[in-house]
């Protein structure tokens, strides 16, 4: 096994990620695409911490686990609460926020 | 007596003072009223003591207070005056009451309440008071932006119809310049940092600084911005008429006739002691400015159709005036420049206040409404011929004195400028006497017909009757504010490298000893 | 040169400024509690500085050393400049003092009478004061400073009786332009005493007269011009002369004392005052008697063509100027003859303005001589003042006007060679001229058919007016044979001009002058008799005349001048200051404003709220990013 099948699979993953935050309307669609580029991020960061044996890289993922529960409930929230209010998730009509 | 702090008696005073208006309950604006008018006239006489306890033959800078404010730069509270700053606090002394006398009745735009009026005015005092008296140049900075704040509300809250687009200017045109000096004042501490091994602020220390020719023309660039744009020098001037125009009376006069002096006492105070090779060098260049100002702003005095933007005109020429006396360096010149600062805020500011009173019993700012004044309201128009001869500089006038002063002071350092700039004494006849022509003299018609149009109030003439007796009497008898004021300007010759007994004559006539005495 | 210190009753002559100015103190600030008595006030104070006047022209007569210095105060010191508020009393001031207080206390008392009916009689009075003040400060002072103050104190009584009935619109612009004309003129003295200080480090008289020797030839020259286009400013001359006609919409009184008697003669008391820098610098000179002679002829040509009494009056008081200033122009041989007819000018050209008043107030303020006419059977006494005033102006042979004109076309011709003889003829010819158009003025007023409007019933002015003109009328039959023969004004004033100098030979003998003089004058009025006493005055100005008599009607275009000159342009320049001042300079500021202001809106239109474009956003930057940072690391 060498390092690059990781981070080639890492990348893909992130690139599905974005791509799928940038196309999809529905709101929890995005929020799981966000979900799945931190993953990647998270392989990338435990790769890299097995390649050079230290823990740094993997103490780094579990702040990454962490800080995405706390962002889910957040964002889960905004979303139902926005959900109830417009009869929809689509991140195109909350778009309030503007000039 | 000297060690009682009077200086800073004069700037806490009118703060708490306004505070406390500020934080009196709603409805009360009588109290607050009287409060006000208690509070300035205790600072006028602070003001007063402090002349008394001044030596005019003493150090430079006196009275001193000194606090550590901001150690680890070298900053401090400190506070003192010479000559100069002196009369300016006289001024301010007697501008504030006569000013919370003449707003007695106003009222402000929707009729809203005027207690915070009042408390600005007293915040203001405050903050002018502390502008002249700073010692420190950081402190003085400090006081030169916090001035804008409440002449923002002042304006922007009390003010006429383009009130909130003539603050905006207002705070935004003074910040700009407010925070070039702020580069330069840190280029100062700087520079005194590598000199003397420690930084400072203080205006003592810096003055005997040795800068480099280069740097010194940099930082004194930065000063001179801010204090053209506050005095205003032509081309910084056009927030000034629409400010003027758009403040209540009141705040217009304290505008014109205080807060503005502050950039052509910059000059004098910051300008010329610091970078003494610096202002050599840009002198004519200023003198310049000086000069088309008077010229230019005469000019458009003549063609306004507004009575404020009409005195707010002439002042842009009259401080013309005075900054050719100060860059003329000469010591009758400079003596000349900062009493014309005193006289200006006397002359213009009864010519505010009796616009003001126009103003009030037509509603209009228009010239063209008004007609024959003087046949329904003798003493009005009596009081604004008195204010008009004395903008037009008239000898037995308090102004006479100054710009004579300038003029002849200029003259010997400075002839071609001096020359043109006499020329502007024509000028300054004609838009003070069209003004009277047109909306004093002549049959009464306009808004003079159509409203009741009465003469002077009881208050309205305790608001002139003072200030006309300084114009007359300062008219006469200059001598004694000169005599304060003189050892002040002579030491800043020195700084700047000029003679500081005066201009010394091409011959000497072995008669003149006799003659002059 | 140095004035000796005062003592006795010399110490005290700030009083004769003093009193007057108390007057007009207490008058303007009295308010209407002083209407009753006022007037009363007023003449007592100028009285009271006549009498003490008289007094201390006595007791300075008395003393050996006839130039006395007061002091009273420090009015301005700093650095080497020291201006002190002090007084030089000589015999120039002090011959001026009782000319002003003299006759500036007849027209107070005939004032009393003329204003009679006038609601604001009190403010008059006060006016009338300030004046007197204001121009005994200006002949007393002892240093240019002082002069200056005075000067433009005298200009602004002057503005303030031009204006004194401002609800018309003629007199409120008429007093304008008159300070703004002076104020051109104060400038060239404002420079003046600049360069004085400059140059010699003082501006008293002293100083300045005693060291004229030290300054460069071109730095008098200077100084001379400047001094003259102050003159020329107070005293109507060519070329500041038009506001004078203008300045007859004042009161009657305030034209014969302020615009005939006094104040337009300050002109020539700064030049004789200033004799020492005239005389070292005789190109000055030479604009002086130029400028003199122009005037001259200016106000002669304009007398003859104008209707209104009192513009002829003025114009002839521009031309009288112009005499005096071509007498102070000759230098030694000419002052004392330029003061003498100044002297004689202010007894007869007072009385006429006095006549002239009074008989507007018989006529209902009407001042059209050709709606007068056979007025000289309504009202005898102004008829004989009058005519005694015209005999002496004229130059009837033994008059006043006969000794001192005389004596100042005598000088002209004795300065010899061509310019002498131009000099000494315009003289002669404005004497003709005056003769023509005051011999018209008499018949168009006095003599012929009544030509009066309906409703117009003329009868002679109350005693309270006849008194002053009578008075007035006395001086101008003597007062020219007592300064020329009895007692020489040239002796009296010697202390300051020096020992009056005789001409070595006359280039035109006196004899000959006088006759030559007298025939002028007598053709002169013989013509206007032949053109307006022999055939009856037509009651409307006939609008068919000749290209001269229009441009005289014009007063030589110097009004067109002046408009067109300075007063369009000056305009058209103020309107483009404005437009570039709010356009240009204030455009540019609120340019920058809003410029930011707009572009930052144009900017935030980026948030357009779709948070799937802020992502991309997001995703850019980071690529770009992550990009650069390859490129640095690999490159």
């Amino acid at each position: 096994m060498t390092l690059t099948n990781y981070l080639v699979l890492a990348a893909i993953l992130f690139t599905v990620g974005a791509v799928g935050v940038l196309v999809r309307r529905n709101a929890i669609v995005v929020f799981m695409c966000i979900e799945l580029m931190l993953n990647s991020v998270n392989l990338t960061l435990v790769t890299f911490a097995r390649a050079t044996g230290t823990l740094d890289g993997q103490v780094i993922a579990f702040f990454v686990m962490v800080v995405a529960a706390a962002e889910v409930v957040v964002g889960l929230a905004i979303i139902m609460s926005i959900y109830r209010t417009r009869r929809s998730a689509s991140v195109d009509d909350a778009n309030l926020l503007k000039y | 007596m000297s060690d009682f702090p009077w200086l800073l008696a004069m700037v806490v005073l009118p703060a708490v003072g306004g505070a406390a208006v500020a934080a009196l309950p709603k409805g009360r604006d009588a109290v607050a009223k009287q409060a006000t008018l208690g509070v300035s006239l205790a600072v006028l006489v602070l003001a007063v003591l402090a002349t008394v306890a001044f030596d005019t033959g003493g150090d430079r800078f006196q009275l001193t207070t000194a606090v550590d404010w901001i150690p680890a730069f070298g900053v401090q509270f400190a506070l003192g005056v010479d000559g100069i700053a002196l009369v300016m606090l006289l001024l301010i002394g007697v501008l504030v009451p006569v000013v919370v006398v003449a707003s007695w009745k106003d009222t402000g735009p929707g009729g809203r309440p005027m207690k915070a009026y009042f408390a600005w005015l007293l915040v203001l005092e405050s903050m002018m008071v502390g502008v002249f008296a700073a010692t420190d140049v950081f402190l003085f900075y400090v006081f030169f932006e916090a001035m804008l704040v409440p002449m923002y509300f002042i304006i922007g809250s009390f003010g006429g119809p383009r009130r909130q687009f003539a603050a905006m200017k207002f705070f935004l045109y003074s910040l700009l310049g407010g925070l070039v000096m702020l580069a330069s004042v840190i280029g100062l501490y700087v520079v005194s940092n590598s000199q003397i091994g420690e930084g400072t602020f203080a205006f003592d220390a810096l003055r005997q600084l040795d800068i480099d020719p280069g740097v010194q023309k940099l930082l004194f660039l930065g000063f001179f911005v801010a204090f053209a744009i506050k005095a205003p020098l032509v081309p910084f001037h056009t927030w000034l008429p629409d400010s003027g125009a758009e403040a209540p009376i009141g705040g217009a006069v304290l505008l014109v006739g205080v807060l503005d002096k502050v950039g052509t006492f910059g000059f004098i105070r910051y300008c010329l002691p610091l970078f003494p090779d610096a202002s050599r060098t840009f002198a004519p260049w200023i003198l310049g400015l000086a000069v088309a100002g008077i010229l230019y702003g005469a000019l458009l005095a003549i063609g306004q159709s507004d009575i404020k933007r009409l005195v707010t005109y002439t002042s842009i020429a009259h401080f013309g005036f005075i900054a050719l006396g100060i860059f003329a360096f000469t010591l009758e010149g400079g003596s000349g420049a900062v009493l014309y600062m005193v006289n200006h805020g006397i002359s213009t500011g009864i010519l505010f206040l009796v616009v003001g009173m126009v103003i009030s019993r037509g509603g209009s700012r228009r010239i063209a409404d008004y007609g024959g004044i003087a046949k329904k309201a003798p003493l009005l128009a009596g009081v604004f011929l008195v204010a008009g001869l004395a903008s037009l500089a008239l000898p037995g006038t308090n102004s006479f004195v100054s710009e004579f002063l300038v003029l002849i002071g200029s003259f010997p350092a400075r002839p071609v400028f001096t020359v043109v700039a006499t020329v502007g004494i024509v000028l300054a006849a004609l838009y003070v006497l069209l003004l009277i022509q047109r909306s004093v003299h002549g049959p009464v018609r306009g808004l003079v017909e159509s409203q009741p149009f009465p003469d002077l109030r009881r208050r309205e003439l305790a608001v002139v009757a003072p200030l006309v007796a300084l114009i007359i009497g300062l008219g006469v008898y200059p001598q004694p504010l000169l005599d304060l004021i003189d050892p002040a300007v002579s030491a800043t010759m020195v700084d700047v490298g000029s003679d500081p007994a005066g201009t010394q004559p091409v011959h000497q006539p072995a008669t003149a000893e006799q003659g002059a005495n | 040169m140095n004035p000796v210190p005062a003592t006795g009753l010399l110490s005290l002559s700030w009083l004769l400024i003093a009193l007057p100015l108390a007057g007009a103190a207490v008058l303007l600030l009295g308010g209407r509690r002083t209407d009753r008595w006022g007037h009363l006030l007023a003449i007592t104070t100028v009285t009271a500085s006549f009498v003490l006047a008289v007094l201390s022209t006595v007791t300075l007569a008395g003393l050996d050393e006839r130039s006395v210095g007061v002091d009273l105060f420090t009015f301005i010191s700093t650095g080497q400049l020291d201006v002190s508020a002090g007084l030089l009393v000589d015999p120039l001031s002090m011959t001026f003092a009782l000319l002003i207080t003299g006759v500036g206390a007849l027209i107070h008392v005939y004032s009393v009478g003329y204003m009679a009916h006038d609601p604001a009689r009190r403010r008059f009075f006060a006016y009338l004061n300030l004046f007197v003040a204001a121009m005994l400060l200006l002949v007393l002072g002892n240093s240019f400073v002082a002069l200056y103050v005075g000067w433009e104190g005298v200009g602004l009584a002057s503005y303030l009786l031009i204006a004194f009935w401002y609800t018309r619109p003629a007199a409120a612009t008429a007093a304008k332009k008159a300070f703004i004309m002076n104020r051109v003129g104060d400038v060239g003295l404002a420079l003046a005493i600049f360069i004085m200080f400059t140059q010699l480090g003082t501006t008293s008289y002293a100083g300045v007269l005693g060291s004229v020797g030290l300054l460069a030839g071109g730095t008098v020259t200077a100084i001379g011009l400047l001094l003259l286009l102050g003159a020329c400013g107070k005293s109507g001359q060519f070329p500041l002369q038009a506001w004078l006609p203008d300045a007859m919409e004042g009161p009657t009184p305030v034209s014969a004392l302020i615009h005939a008697a006094t104040m337009v003669t300050a002109g020539v008391y700064l030049i004789a005052r200033s004799a020492p820098v005239f005389d070292a610098a005789p190109a000055a000179q030479t604009v002086v008697v130029v400028i003199g002679a122009v005037t001259i002829m200016i106000g002669a040509i304009a007398g003859c063509a104008y209707d209104d009494i009192k513009k002829v009056l003025a114009w002839s008081t521009v031309s009288q100027i112009g005499y005096m200033f071509l007498a102070v122009g000759l230098g030694p041989i000419g002052y004392a003859a330029g003061i003498a007819h100044l002297l004689t000018h202010g007894f007869f050209k007072a009385g006429l303005f006095l006549g002239a008043g009074s008989v507007m107030h018989g006529m209902g303020d009407r001042t059209d001589m050709r709606r007068f006419g056979g007025l000289a059977t309504k009202m005898k006494t102004t008829f004989v003042t009058f005519g005694l005033g015209y005999l002496a102006l004229i130059g009837f042979p033994f008059l006043s006007g006969y000794w001192t004109k005389d004596a100042i076309i005598e000088a002209a011709f004795d300065r010899g060679g061509v310019s002498g003889w131009v000099l000494g003829g315009v003289a002669v010819l404005g004497a003709g001229l005056t003769a023509f158009y005051m011999t018209r003025l008499m018949l168009m007023t006095f003599f012929g058919k009544p030509r009066w409007e309906d409703g117009v019933h003329p009868h002679e002015s109350p005693a309270v007016m006849t008194l002053p003109m009578v008075v007035l009328a006395v001086g101008s039959v003597a007062a020219g044979f007592v300064l020329v023969q009895v007692a020489p004004l040239a002796d009296w004033l010697a202390p300051v001009f020096g020992e009056p100098e005789e001409a070595a030979a006359h280039v035109v003998p006196p004899l000959v002058v006088s006759v030559l003089v007298t025939v002028v004058v007598a053709a002169g009025a013989l013509v206007a008799w032949l053109a307006v006493g022999r055939r009856p005055v037509p009651t409307t100005a006939p609008a068919q005349v000749s290209f001269p008599v229009r441009a005289a009607r014009n007063a030589l275009y110097a009004d067109a001048v002046n408009e067109a000159v300075f007063m369009r342009p000056g305009m058209r320049l103020t309107r483009a200051a404005v437009l570039v001042d709010d356009r240009g300079v204030d455009g540019l500021v609120t340019g920058i404003g809003t410029g930011l202001g707009s572009s930052s809106t144009r900017l935030g239109r980026a948030q357009t709220g779709f948070v799937r474009s802020y992502a991309l956003g997001m995703l850019g930057g980071a690529v770009l990013v992550a990009g650069a940072l390859l490129a640095v690391t690999a490159g």
